[in-house]
């Protein structure tokens, strides 16, 4: 796998490449608007780098370390 | 009159409710608790010559069984009887809350989508061309604010205009692929004459999304042998046009891209500058702030405790002292003294006990309220989770756990808060652990008596974070034992800020204190006469004869108080309870307890500061024994240091007092959980008691 949401800088935007899950997850973050191809940012993540928060479209969502390894991206370029 | 019944449906915070509140105005007829709850409620009220009921959903972000709100809201569309469905959405984030519009759409129901909050669009500069949405999406859109009341009239006329006209064919389409396929399907089912409530497009439109009641529905078909290659061939063909694995991820993309094309049309975005930090970005940069993040929401939460049994201890001890002259009163006009007793000492009492939890729990409730309506909720759950995680717990499991220190039975109400039910179910197991304001009484007696004055204050602090650690260790064994299982998935929405409405805080906690008060009320009733039963009969008029003349003839005062504590304290030995109390004596010898200990443990279960006054009772003192230096003295001549340790631990981890058990009861879903709940604290309490005691006996 290559990189995942634990891997991004602050506040830089990327693409989602892959959703490395299946079934009651993979619908979850679906219904989020997380899918192939979204465009993402990364905001922030608790001091222990425990919880992360990314923000999808205008919708600011926030997803526990386990969960944030599932979703690969990819680097968005800008311009 | 004629009856319209809607389905209100929506997205988690997009005014839901607040809209429910405009539409039914002030004659609201409120069935349920609305946000912290996962049942659906009702709100019946009059439009022209049409009496309409809003069943209002939980809000969902897709049709998916994901949570439990998800099932009720999308088993409630599919399967009940509505004549049409409002869909609420939030005008300043149509992108997100289009999703959910199209899969509504796709259930082929009359439909009606109320463009809310339409206020903070325009602020937003935000252009919506409503008109236009209307007609491409093929139902109603209207613009609404719940806020400003704006539209609502609009809205109304609409609905009753939806209902008496018939339904039009929505305007969803897909991409070309899965037109052709859904075309495919439908010449075969109208081929071979197909009989069906639903339509051709419908059956071939669940059958490629995979819709497993259609599947379920078709199986049992003749039609089913020609149709699976042609279904077979169509899945294929689609899969290798989106070069996709999963048809979820396809139908999300299509319905996508369906509102893409809706929203390139209908609304434009003026003058949005990305780099400008909008309102909810600067309030999070302060309250989720790594480092003051935690600081911040432990002094908030630390406020809200303090304002919960602070402040409801003023209008508690009005409550208390109305019961108390109530209880006077009527029993002045009660002449038969079992009657009087009965109604006294059992009904009233026990009922005011009840009561006189009401404003800590309006206080909590409050509380709770603006912590979720103003959007925090979920950030405290962000900045906790990391380490409730590690336990089993959820991040937002803190709130009633805290709560738990000042009472259980609004932490068990506030548990409601959790949305998956076994992280609340995990929750409500371990409150009980958490040592609530009414022990406290008992462990001031027990420090005071076993303890040297220098050492009880850190003492006192030692039961209550041994309490909280026991706890979570507890939980961390419940997760890897009875709650086993794959960790629910950590995902959720940090919504924009927003000021509470006073309006929706007040039904809200108008309606949960309405709750407790009638469900508790009536249990607790009855079940506090049931023990004002056990601990007075049967009556011993021998007794009772001896002993009176005996207080009558003895001119001491101080040998008439011991006389009358004598007596009741026969009296409770001879009861029923005080066999039970014999009965059960052995178990607790392993323990270094007699049967007065093991009596005023179980008078606890009935509640906590009962535990006092029998121990006042039985160790032979006045009525007036709260922390009494001489009753301190009695008990640390009468029970040996281990025993002590024994008890204590059995107080801090023992089931909760009856009011609390049956909130936990209802909250957690049924009566068995409490039996659950009293095997478990049991044995917890039990052993640990023993570790205690033989730890206690060496030192």
């Amino acid at each position: 796998m290559g990189k995942t949401i634990i891997d991004c800088e602050i506040n830089k935007s990327y693409l989602v490449k892959k959703l490395h899950t299946t079934g009651a997850l993979r619908q979850r973050l679906i219904s989020f608007g997380i899918l192939k191809g979204i465009q993402i940012k990364y905001l922030a993540s608790t001091k222990l780098r425990a919880t992360y928060e990314i923000q999808v479209g205008k919708m600011t969502i926030a997803l526990r370390k386990e969960e944030a390894m599932k979703i690969e991206v990819e680097e968005y370029e800008t311009n | 009159m004629k009856q319209i019944k809607i389905a209100l449906v929506g997205q988690p915070n997009v005014g839901k409710s607040m809209l429910t509140n405009a539409l039914g105005d002030t004659t609201l007829h409120v069935g349920n608790f609305s946000g912290v709850t996962v049942e659906k409620k009702e709100i019946i009220f009059q439009y022209k010559d049409y009496k309409i009921t809003i069943v209002d959903l939980p809000g969902t972000y897709m049709l998916t069984n994901y949570s439990i709100e998800e099932k009720v809201t999308s088993d409630f569309l599919q399967n009940e009887e509505y004549d049409l469905i409002l869909n609420v959405v939030d005008s300043t984030n149509l992108e997100r809350n289009l999703q959910l519009t199209s899969e509504l759409l796709n259930l082929e129901k009359k439909m009606l989508v109320a463009l809310n909050m339409s206020d903070e669009a325009k602020k937003e500069n935000i252009e919506i061309n409503a008109n236009y949405m209307t007609e491409l999406l093929g139902v109603s859109a209207i613009k609404t604010s719940a806020v400003t009341k704006k539209g609502i009239d609009k809205l109304l006329y609409n609905i009753v205009h939806t209902y008496e006209n018939p339904r039009k064919e929505t305007k969803l389409v897909f991409s070309e692929a899965i037109e052709e396929e859904i075309l495919n399907i439908e010449t075969h089912l109208s081929e071979n004459k197909f009989q069906s409530e639903l339509s051709y497009r419908k059956i071939a439109i669940n059958l490629i999304s995979e819709e497993k009641e259609t599947y379920r529905m078709l199986l049992d078909e003749p039609i089913w042998i020609t149709l699976q290659p042609i279904l077979l061939e169509a899945i294929n063909h689609i899969k290798m046009h989106h070069d996709e694995e999963a048809m979820i991820d396809i139908f999300a993309e299509e319905f996508m891209a369906f509102n893409q094309g809706v929203l390139t049309e209908t609304v434009k975005i003026n003058n949005i500058d990305p780099a400008k930090l909008t309102t909810t970005q600067k309030i999070d940069n302060i309250l989720i702030h790594p480092f003051f993040g935690i600081p911040i929401f432990l002094f908030l939460m630390w406020g809200l405790f303090q304002l919960t049994f602070e402040i409801g201890s003023i209008p508690m001890d009005w409550i208390d002292g109305f019961f108390g002259w109530l209880g006077n009163t009527v029993g002045e006009s009660i002449s038969n003294q079992d009657i009087r007793s009965l109604v006294v000492d059992g009904l009233i009492a026990g009922v005011g006990a009840v009561v006189l939890f009401i404003p800590n729990i309006i206080i909590l409730f409050i509380g709770i309220a603006l912590l979720e309506s103003t959007g925090y909720m979920s950030r405290i759950a962000y900045l906790l989770d990391g380490f409730f995680h590690k336990f089993g717990l959820h991040g937002q499991s803190f709130i009633p756990l805290v709560t738990g220190f000042g009472c259980s039975i609004p932490a068990y109400m506030s548990a409601r808060i959790l949305k998956n039910d076994r992280d609340r179910l995990l929750t409500l197991f371990i409150i009980g652990f958490m040592s609530c304001g009414a022990r406290l009484p008992v462990y001031v007696l027990f420090v005071g008596a076993f303890f040297s004055p220098e050492s009880s204050g850190n003492i006192l602090f030692i039961i209550y974070i041994s309490g909280a650690i026991i706890g979570i260790l507890m939980a961390k064994l419940l997760k890897m034992t009875a709650f086993k299982g794959e960790s629910e998935p950590f995902v959720m929405e940090m919504p924009k800020y927003r000021l509470p409405s006073v309006v929706l805080i007040w039904h809200t906690v108008k309606s949960k204190t309405w709750m407790y008060l009638k469900k508790a009320g009536t249990f607790i009733a009855a079940a506090s006469m049931l023990i004002w039963f056990l601990s007075n009969y049967p009556h011993s008029d021998t007794l009772n004869i001896k002993y009176e003349t005996k207080i009558e003839q003895s001119t001491n005062i101080e040998e008439k108080n011991i006389l009358s504590n004598e007596l009741n304290q026969m009296l409770l030995e001879q009861s029923y309870l005080g066999k039970i109390g014999k009965f059960i004596e052995p178990i607790f010898e392993p323990l270094g307890m007699d049967w007065k200990m093991a009596v005023a443990l179980q008078t606890g279960l009935a509640a906590k500061e009962v535990v006092v006054s029998t121990l006042g009772v039985l160790y032979s003192l006045g009525s007036d024994v709260d922390e009494s230096s001489s009753l301190i003295e009695r008990l640390h001549e009468h029970i040996p240091f281990a025993s002590a340790v024994a008890f204590i631990i059995i107080m801090m981890t023992y089931l909760p007092c009856l009011a609390a058990t049956i909130v936990f009861a209802r909250e957690a879903g049924g009566f068995k959980y409490a039996v659950y709940l009293f095997f478990f604290t049991t044995i917890v309490a039990y052993v640990l008691a023993y570790i205690g005691y033989q730890v206690a006996l060496l030192v």
